[in-house]
């Protein structure tokens, strides 16, 4: 009743293949950014804001990378984390660079240098997917790791990096666009949210283009796709930039927003891990998918670890941390059972549903 | 002259240590081998089921009293019991899905058998000790450790019993008729949910064992889990499908890393062994994408 098509005509081609052909899509797109925008800004505690929504959606936003790669392009990567590491660090160079040549001003407006620092890593990223053209699968994964281990080494290693900070942490400039300082969580947090909801949107536009086509064509039959005009190398090295220069950005804004100060460590092989699931429990190759499980994942230990004291249940520190291990792992065995697709499948389930509700037949 | 021994016999140190150390890494990647034989499934958990399984033999060592022989057996029976759960619980479920669903679902048994292991046996540093040797010996003035020694040579004992197994009885035939083809061993009449728990079992038998020379060498602890980590790179360089490819790819990954560690390190700044071993396995399956003794990958349309 709610969510039917019928009587929504088509009258010219670029109707028909809008991003959100479905009025009521469009409706909900809408409200949603509204809901995000200006409803939790409005009526939720900070706390709120700074430790759980802003993490989220940064996390989400490595997920949908992760997702173009893994979903889409079916090139199952292990180096997420790494990405990240580039984006957060390059970020960081080039910020620390723009104030030394403009004296204490910055000549790099912010926007600029977080999206050039999705440039540098788009590019780490292909040099490491090059070796997607021979190797396949989860031979394919183990090599990401490489890329993993290796950018970390990296990062601790050579000070450059870290403009020869001792401790090899480093510290964000403030968040200063065209004059205006984003500086409470509730900021903070619509900085952070405009890049996601741009990019997401992006994403979405991308992989239903020509380029979007030849990822799914690749993923489902590399040989089949190459015989059809797709070819594996522009394809299978663009799918490792755009998901990187995603990564990059994700891992720039949770150096700048969400952490302020950064060490590689943030962007260790547990992150990459965690993304993974992201993607897996979510949904592979769906974009509304990566907002799900990283929802899910950043959510779920939150409120395992808040559960015992809620209830009473007095239990020790480390008793908790072990329970909330063994359910997070009987919890996504559980999805995988019950939906192996992914959480977005039910969304689309979920839909289906409303289409013929209340009378289905 | 006397250089030129010198630093022949601290090379063949590092080779001989790096070599041992490969032969333990090869013990964890082993069970990986079998289970991903088998079944097909890419057991991220062999790492946790390593270490859960130390921690029982230590745990039943220590709660009853008991010899560490009768530990051990208890142990086995406790891996016996968890393949039948994951068998049951886990892959039964999930028959016909995609590797990387089962793949996932192995990510969540790690979860819920580290979280079940710490919660059953605690998490503190806990001794293996079931009377392996420690300390080192000189050979000719090279240095040899016991430890690593003894457990190079089960490493060797278990593969052959391994293939002796493999090759020479009914069971060991029936899993390799899974692992050539699913479909066709159910069609003769092997049962597959036998053959899963079966290869599970010696999966987690193959990880008490890795477990016993690991926690000998590290103490029973939460970052044996990591090994599994360093595993990954010897299979693939062996080949997820091949018993001597983790043998052969954990001696290379050991000496590797450790030569590369003693003599190329100094030049970049040390620590390069968490990586190395990764930019050695893909670089090598650049040249030969399946690994050392992988199976050909056809590819149709």
């Amino acid at each position: 009743m709610f969510y039917r098509e019928a009587g929504q005509f088509k009258s010219s081609y670029k109707e028909d293949q809008a991003v959100f052909p479905i009025l009521q899509d469009r409706v909900g797109v809408g409200l949603m950014l509204l809901v995000a925008f200006i409803g939790i800004p409005l009526l939720t505690s900070e706390y709120f804001i700074s430790a759980i929504m802003t993490p989220f959606l940064i996390l989400a936003l490595a997920a949908i990378g992760l997702n173009i790669l893994t979903g889409y392009a079916g090139q199952i990567s292990l180096g997420t984390g790494g990405f990240m590491a580039v984006g957060a660090f390059a970020a960081y160079k080039f910020a620390t660079f723009s104030i030394a040549i403009g004296g204490a001003e910055t000549t790099i407006p912010l926007v600029v240098t977080i999206l050039l620092a999705g440039v540098v890593a788009a590019l780490v990223g292909v040099m490491f997917g090059i070796p997607s053209l021979r190797i396949k699968g989860f031979y394919l994964a183990v090599a990401t790791l490489a890329a993993q281990f290796f950018i970390e080494w990296v990062l601790v290693k050579f000070g450059w990096f870290t403009n020869y900070s001792p401790s090899g942490i480093i510290t964000a400039p403030p968040l200063e666009v065209m004059g205006y300082l984003f500086d409470s969580p509730g900021e903070k947090y619509i900085f952070t949210l405009s890049f996601v909801a741009v990019m997401a949107l992006a994403a979405k536009n991308l992989v239903r283009s020509h380029i979007g086509r030849g990822w799914m064509a690749i993923r489902d039959m590399d040989i089949a796709a190459e015989i059809i005009g797709f070819r594996p190398l522009h394809t299978k090295l663009s799918a490792f930039a755009v998901s990187s220069f995603f990564c990059g950005v994700a891992g720039a804004l949770w150096a700048f927003v969400h952490l302020g100060t950064v060490e590689p460590e943030a962007f260790g092989i547990n992150r990459s891990f965690a993304i993974l699931f992201m993607v897996i429990i979510g949904g592979m190759g769906s974009i509304i998918g990566s907002f799900i499980g990283a929802a899910f994942i950043t959510l779920l230990p939150i409120f395992l670890s808040n559960v015992p004291p809620m209830i009473g249940w007095d239990i020790g520190v480390d008793m908790i941390s072990h329970m909330e291990f063994m359910i997070f792992g009987a919890l996504i065995i559980f999805f995988l059972i019950v939906e192996p697709h992914g959480l977005a499948r039910l969304w689309s389930i979920g839909k289906e549903k409303l289409r013929s509700w209340p009378f289905p037949y | 002259m006397e250089d030129i021994i010198f630093e022949l016999q601290f090379f063949l140190e590092v080779l001989i240590s790096g070599l041992l150390t490969g032969s333990l890494y090869s013990l964890v990647a082993l069970g990986f081998v079998l289970i991903f034989k088998a079944s097909g499934v890419f057991n991220f958990a062999q790492g946790a089921m390593m270490l859960f399984a130390a921690l029982s033999l230590v745990g039943f060592q220590e709660l009853l009293g008991v010899h560490w022989t009768v530990a051990f057996v208890m142990a086995i029976a406790v891996m016996v019991l968890l393949a039948w759960c994951v068998e049951k619980f886990v892959l039964g479920k999930l028959v016909n899905q995609e590797p990387i669903i089962l793949f996932m679902a192995t990510i969540g048994i790690t979860f819920f058998l580290d979280g079940f292991g710490q919660t059953l046996w605690g998490s503190d540093i806990k001794v293996m000790d079931v009377g392996l040797p420690t300390g080192s010996f000189d050979m000719g003035g090279i240095f040899i450790d016991k430890l690593e020694l003894v457990a190079g040579f089960t490493a060797g004992a278990l593969v052959l019993a391994l293939a002796l197994f493999f090759n020479k009885t009914k069971i060991g035939r029936a899993l390799r008729a899974v692992a050539d083809d699913h479909q066709a061993a159910l069609s003769v009449g092997i049962s597959l949910r036998t053959i899963w728990i079966i290869v599970w079992s010696v999966a987690g038998l193959v990880g008490l064992v890795a477990g016993i020379m690991w926690g000998s060498k590290l103490g029973v602890q939460f970052s044996l889990t990591l090994l599994a980590l360093k595993a990954l790179p010897v299979l693939i360089l062996g080949g997820f499908t091949s018993i001597p490819g983790a043998i052969v790819g954990g001696l290379i990954i050991g000496s590797g890393e450790k030569l590369a560690e003693i003599y190329i390190g100094p030049f970049v700044g040390g620590a390069i062994e968490n990586w190395f071993a990764y930019m050695l396995a893909m670089v090598f399956l650049l040249f030969r994408p399946q690994g050392l003794f992988g199976e050909k990958i056809i590819e149709r349309v």
